[in-house]
């Protein structure tokens, strides 16, 4: 086992080997996106962006900016073989109608029962802002969380029950932290897989939650 | 002969009138039709309830017309960005009201009230603060929440190419929300690059057929643009 907690790079290195051949992957905005760079070569992934495209390439070099192609953060991309267009309620016709197999997020929290909140700390004078969150989030078939367990401050964002606005209710599936990965359910949270010095006995000390050892089962 | 085509932009926005509900196409800059927007601002047409996707960045587009104190309100999913400060600051000093909705739940209640749809049940928002208020249903085991059709007085799209029909061709992701805007407005005007000559367009090509749209304005094309350069 190694030492070291993963970097953020590790992290979406390691969503990028969860997802399996001939996915339908929506990637979140910031760490999620960069899960495309490690997808193995040869494994052939379609990657949807919900301002309405399948089959959406890397960010465009400078000579390959086209102002009427960008991906969900207005970042001009490009397109791959096979590619398709489609409207908004189609694209988002996509998520809510259980047609993406994967979709990656950033979360503030993730409760026990794999409830998200992602889209607001609720703190005062701060624009809110949705966007397509709360559609992944209940539509994906599989909804991978992608964050750091920790705060700055050291408090655990795996937590019992949110504090912060809901994004969507039950619908997590697995969390790749830095330290593990976890699988929250109606029975609570699985750990199945160990980074760095963490136990699943001192993760339970330091989320103080009931956590389950499924780490036997993948090693 | 039907001729959708107006020659200028004051033209296609005729009878656009104060306090009316306007769509406005696009996803960020890619897609808004800003000749329209900028028309809007020239006229000077006040007490707005705009709907797009975002409440603009910058000085131009959206924050341009919020800038200019003509938007009341804004029904959006997404306002907060990098360079939305004229929202941002609207927002905070309580110049203008938001109504907040998930990004696919406006779409659906877009396409919902173009296509004769009294309501919804959405699993999006189930839970959350979004469905505060709202009624909701479990159907088939699962929980939803009940949507309303979001209509509108005017529907500003922008396309690349129309014919005189009004049928609309567009380019890559800067279709986005203008097939469904077109729909779901009681006049639906587009800006779009060129006007070609009817029957030129391959039918099985159009994606917004001419019924849904109202007025047409070329605009010229953006590939003059040196950004474009290389897309031409």
């Amino acid at each position: 086992m190694c030492a070291d907690r993963l970097t953020r790079a590790q992290i979406a290195e390691r969503v990028a080997r969860a997802i399996p051949e001939g996915s339908y992957v929506n990637l979140g905005i910031g760490l999620p996106t960069r899960v495309a760079d490690y997808l193995p070569k040869g494994r052939e992934v379609i990657l949807h962006t919900e301002n309405g495209m399948l089959g959406m390439g890397p960010a465009a070099r400078s000579d390959e900016v086209d102002p009427d192609l960008v991906n969900a953060g207005k970042v001009p991309v490009t397109e791959t073989p096979g590619a398709s267009y489609f409207h908004h309620a189609d694209s988002f016709g996509m998520m809510r109608g259980g047609h993406l197999d994967v979709c990656v997020l950033g979360a503030f929290q993730v409760s026990a029962t794999g409830d998200l909140a992602n889209w607001s700390t609720g703190a005062p004078g701060a624009i809110p802002a949705i966007g397509g969150a709360m559609d992944l989030a209940i539509g994906a078939k599989n909804v991978y969380v992608v964050m750091d367990l920790f705060t700055r401050d050291g408090v655990s964002k795996l937590v019992e029950s949110c504090s912060y606005p809901l994004t969507g209710v039950g619908c997590v599936t697995r969390i790749y932290t830095d330290v593990a990965v976890f699988e929250p359910g109606p029975d609570g949270v699985v750990v199945v897989e160990l980074f760095g010095d963490f136990t699943v006995e001192s993760l339970r000390e330091a989320t103080g939650l009931a956590l389950a050892d499924g780490t036997g089962a993948t090693t | 002969m039907i001729d959708k085509q107006v020659r200028d932009v004051p033209a296609a926005l005729g009878g656009v009138e104060h306090g009316a509900t306007v769509m406005i196409g696009g996803f960020g800059e890619t897609g808004l039709p800003e000749a329209l927007i900028d028309g809007l601002i020239d006229r000077g047409i006040g007490g707005l309830t705009i709907v797009n996707n975002n409440a603009g960045t910058g000085s131009t587009g959206i924050a341009a017309l919020l800038k200019a104190g003509l938007v009341t309100k804004v029904i959006c999913s997404f306002p907060r960005q990098v360079g939305s400060t004229v929202f941002d600051d609207l927002y905070r000093a309580g110049e203008v009201e938001l109504e907040l909705v998930p990004q696919g739940t406006l779409a659906e209640r877009i396409r919902a009230a173009g296509a004769g749809i009294g309501g919804f049940f959405t699993p999006t928002g189930f839970g959350t603060e979004v469905a505060a208020g709202k009624e909701t249903r479990e159907i088939g085991g699962r929980n939803y929440v009940l949507e309303y059709p979001l209509f509108a007085d005017v529907a500003l799209i922008s396309a690349f190419r129309a014919d005189r029909f009004g049928n609309l061709v567009y380019r890559k992701t800067a279709r986005n929300f203008g097939p469904i805007m077109a729909t779901a407005a009681s006049t639906t005007i587009a800006q779009v690059d060129e006007v070609v000559d009817a029957g030129s367009i391959d039918p099985e090509t159009i994606i917004t057929p001419g019924i849904f749209v109202d007025r047409v304005v070329a605009i010229g094309s953006r590939f003059e643009n040196e950004m474009w350069a290389h897309v031409r």
